[in-house]
């Protein structure tokens, strides 16, 4: 079995503030491959922004700390210094954030830009960074590329606009995109182009794509595996079509509950936990109907899997080596899960 | 209850933005961000108003509060036309009016404690018992899920959903017959967006206030509004009880939006049509139907015989050349630079015309003999650098109502109003009925599954 992609192991950010630590990320484990699309979904506070911009580092530090492992394509991108983070950034590891303005420098053409991108990581002549330009613009769908690669930012919509982020994303071919909500300031008929296009993309470059996301249509419509975040805490991990047929932790569930269009919406009810000073124990609890004493107490339950179909109990310490894991006490050892789940709702069932 | 008269009626609003130009201002075009939108609201009613971006529907709102003045049209509330007001009726219709904005943390000020926003109005309204007005607040912070130690915490002691009560108890302190709620839910977590959709439920079925709800997002506003307007540059294109909207959407824009909603089934991924480009310049919208630039069922010519992806390919060409042009050297740098020819003035026209028909998707030769040569003459003539006349060859052959004419406000059942060349009896019966693309209902092949309950 060949390394995945990328590999995060109990990544931990930190930031120190006037109100005491924020643990932003705390103790967060995944793998990307290659051609498969992870998402890593939560609320505002999740902990799923700084995942996302720990693994190459883009946050400044201090005042963020950053420990754990992120090994990419087998290279602790952790240890690395600055300067070899620099190639990796744009190069092999593309991004693309939620705000195509920002992402966009308004007093450079396009072209500009796109050649910069491309020039930084490769040694090409002036012509062949302008050809590759406008076959970029032109793979991710603009119309009349050759003529519009003069253009400036300003001149195309926020959709076309998040058409050359991902443009520009692609310059260096890269292996993984991490891409930062990048259609959630575009509306709904354009946000279906850009998520196709990133499936096309991927299927022509077996891109392995981490997609930060807090809505679950996007997850549906694009994920292979999904782990779900809160309060900085990796509340489960699964296939997506696990996660949402048969979701075990109670977290999942409420989340699932309260959208629209799945029958009767069900707010959560509480509120999200404090960044200084989350709840001990797991940090839904205060929130959880199902909670129980043994919740209360302690640091987040270890990630257990779910179902009877795992091999073994290492399975369960790896994390998220399980297909199916979830961090709950009533899927833990001496656990039961029909506590969350309900009689004769069995887990890993999926039909219904 | 339908025989009430409407709280707010609304007759043709218009609100243009002239573009200037020069130190003198001289306007040089306007941009139609309300172009003519009627509908009534009754109380105890909520109608969506729905459409992406740039449609209007944020000014259609501004504009009938009289946030800003109106270019043409009129708006009723309660039967009076709100343009006549004097300074004491407008001040009233101030009160009886209240807002709801998207992001509270903007239209709340940092340096008032919550209790003191929502006490703002009812001070401005003329209630000076400092006492009486702190109970009205205390009462009404309970009434909106929040406790009383809320009152004298500032907005950034608040969560987003708690902010977003405070701006809901502000609109509701002077007992509003009519609020405008604008995306309020947009900016807030699914967990609190449906903490915030209850609360408005409740307060609606409590109070009997009329509201109009703006969202982009089809699938919060199934959840909350009775009837919907669906806005697409400017103009209603639909207006139906919501059941209906979407069961079975008339217009084709609306059943893109509703195939644009992602549906949380991973099983079913993929399905939803693809709506190609992006929404035309308001400044300088498209002749006849606005949505024919990007609309999948434009109703084809007589005696042509394409399928229907292959027409609407010509079809793209026809608006391209019409509403941006083609530059004929852009495609030669194409093929130059795709390895096609040496130079720019190697590029052979068979080779352009090649390019831009690989571009559009259309394959040479078209199956139908008069619509090959149509396009054939028009890249001929594209290519000699004549764009006129390829779009006249073009418009000559390929004529559609949908590009030409101005669609009418058709009632297509009670309480439904569309405005489609397809449901007008008129045109469809100029098309034939066996053609490759007869009109058809939603059932058709194409058309997209309503998302499931």
């Amino acid at each position: 079995m060949t390394d995945p992609l990328l590999s995060v192991r109990d990544l931990r950010t930190q930031f120190d503030t006037d109100e005491g630590v924020v643990r932003a990320v705390d103790g967060v484990s995944f793998d990307v491959d290659r051609s498969e699309t992870v998402c890593l979904v939560g609320e505002s506070g999740s902990g799923k922004t700084v995942t996302a911009e720990s693994i190459t580092r883009l946050l400044p530090e201090p005042p963020a700390r950053i420990a754990g492992e992120v090994r990419f394509d087998g290279r602790d991108l952790l240890s690395l210094s600055e300067a070899e983070l620099e190639r990796i950034r744009g190069g092999r590891i593309g991004h693309v954030f939620q705000d195509p303005q920002g992402a966009l420098n308004p007093v450079y053409s396009v072209g500009w830009q796109l050649r910069e991108a491309i020039t930084l990581h490769r040694d090409v002549t002036r012509a062949a960074a302008r050809e590759r330009a406008v076959d970029l613009l032109r793979r991710v769908g603009i119309p009349r590329a050759a003529s519009r690669v003069d253009d400036y930012p300003h001149e195309f919509s926020g959709g076309m606009q998040q058409r050359v982020v991902v443009a520009m994303a692609l310059a260096a071919n890269p292996d993984l995109l991490i891409a930062d909500e990048p259609t959630t300031a575009l509306d709904a008929t354009i946000q279906l182009q850009i998520l196709r296009l990133l499936a096309d993309v991927q299927a022509e470059f077996d891109t392995g794509i981490l997609l930060i996301t807090h809505d679950l249509g996007v997850v549906a419509e694009v994920a292979d595996r999904v782990v779900v975040l809160y309060g900085g805490k990796v509340m489960e991990a699964a296939d997506v079509y696990d996660l949402f047929e048969s979701p075990a932790h109670p977290y999942t569930r409420a989340l699932l509950d309260c959208l629209p269009g799945r029958g009767r919406v069900e707010p959560i009810g509480g509120a999200p936990p404090s960044s200084t000073d989350p709840p001990d124990g797991c940090r839904f609890h205060p929130r959880c109907p199902h909670a129980v004493p043994a919740c209360r107490d302690g640091d987040q339950p270890p990630l257990a899997p779910v179902g009877g179909d795992v091999d073994g109990p290492a399975a369960a310490s790896e994390g998220s080596a399980a297909d199916h894991a979830v961090s709950c006490v009533h899927f833990g050892p001496g656990g039961d899960p029909s506590a969350v789940l309900g009689p004769g709702d069995a887990p890993g069932g999926g039909d219904e | 209850m339908t025989d009430d008269p409407p709280l707010l009626s609304v007759r043709d609003l218009t609100k243009h933005y002239p573009i200037t130009e020069g130190v003198l201002r001289r306007e040089v075009g306007r941009v139609r961000a309300v172009d003519g939108i009627s509908f009534d609201l009754r109380a105890g009613e909520t109608l969506g108003l729905v459409g992406e971006s740039g449609c209007g529907k944020s000014t259609a709102a501004a504009t009938l509060l009289r946030l800003s003045e109106p270019t043409g049209g009129e708006v009723l509330f309660d039967g009076r036309d709100v343009g006549e007001f004097s300074p004491t009726e407008m001040k009233r219709f101030r009160r009886e009016t209240g807002m709801l904005f998207q992001d509270p943390s903007s239209s709340l000020d940092p340096r008032m404690t919550a209790g003191e926003s929502v006490g703002e109005p009812l001070r401005i309204h003329g209630m000076a018992d400092r006492e009486r007005r702190r109970r009205v607040v205390a009462d009404l912070l309970e009434r909106v899920g929040l406790s009383a130690d809320a009152l004298d915490r500032y907005p950034h002691e608040l969560s987003g959903g708690q902010q977003q009560r405070v701006a809901l108890a502000r609109a509701l302190v002077v007992n509003p017959r009519l609020l405008v709620a604008d995306e309020p839910v947009s900016a807030l977590d699914v967990s609190v967006q449906a903490e915030i959709l209850d609360l408005l439920r409740s307060i609606q079925d409590d109070l009997g206030l009329a509201t109009l709800f703006i969202s982009h997002d089809l699938s919060v506003v199934r959840e909350v509004c009775d009837r919907v307007a669906v806005m697409y540059l400017g103009r209603i294109v639909e207006l139906a009880p919501t059941d209906a909207l979407f069961a079975d959407p008339e217009h084709p824009y609306t059943r893109a939006l509703l195939a644009s909603i992602p549906r949380l089934d991973p099983r079913r991924r993929g399905r939803a049509a693809e709506l190609s480009g992006d929404v035309p310049d308001p400044a300088d919208p498209p002749a006849g139907c606005r949505f024919h630039t990007r609309c999948p069922e434009v109703i084809p010519p007589d005696g042509i015989d394409l399928d229907r992806a292959r027409w609407r390919s010509v079809h793209d060409l026809r608006v391209r050349l019409d509403r941006e042009g083609i530059d004929a050297d852009a495609v030669r740098r194409g093929v130059v630079a795709a390895g096609g020819a040496d130079s720019v003035a190697a590029v052979t026209d068979a080779q352009a015309a090649a390019a831009i028909r690989e571009e559009f998707d259309l394959p040479a030769p078209l199956d139908d003999p008069d619509a090959e040569a149509a396009v054939a003459a028009a890249l001929d003539a594209l290519l000699a650098g004549d764009e006129r006349a390829a779009v006249a060859r073009l418009s000559a052959t390929f004529e559609t109502p949908c590009a030409t004419d101005e669609p009418p406000r058709l009632s297509t059942a009670p309480a439904r109003e569309v405005t489609c060349h397809r449901h007008d009896p008129t045109v469809a019966a100029s098309t034939s009925p066996d053609g490759p693309d007869a009109p058809d209902g939603p059932g058709g092949s194409d058309a997209p599954d309503a998302p499931g309950p």
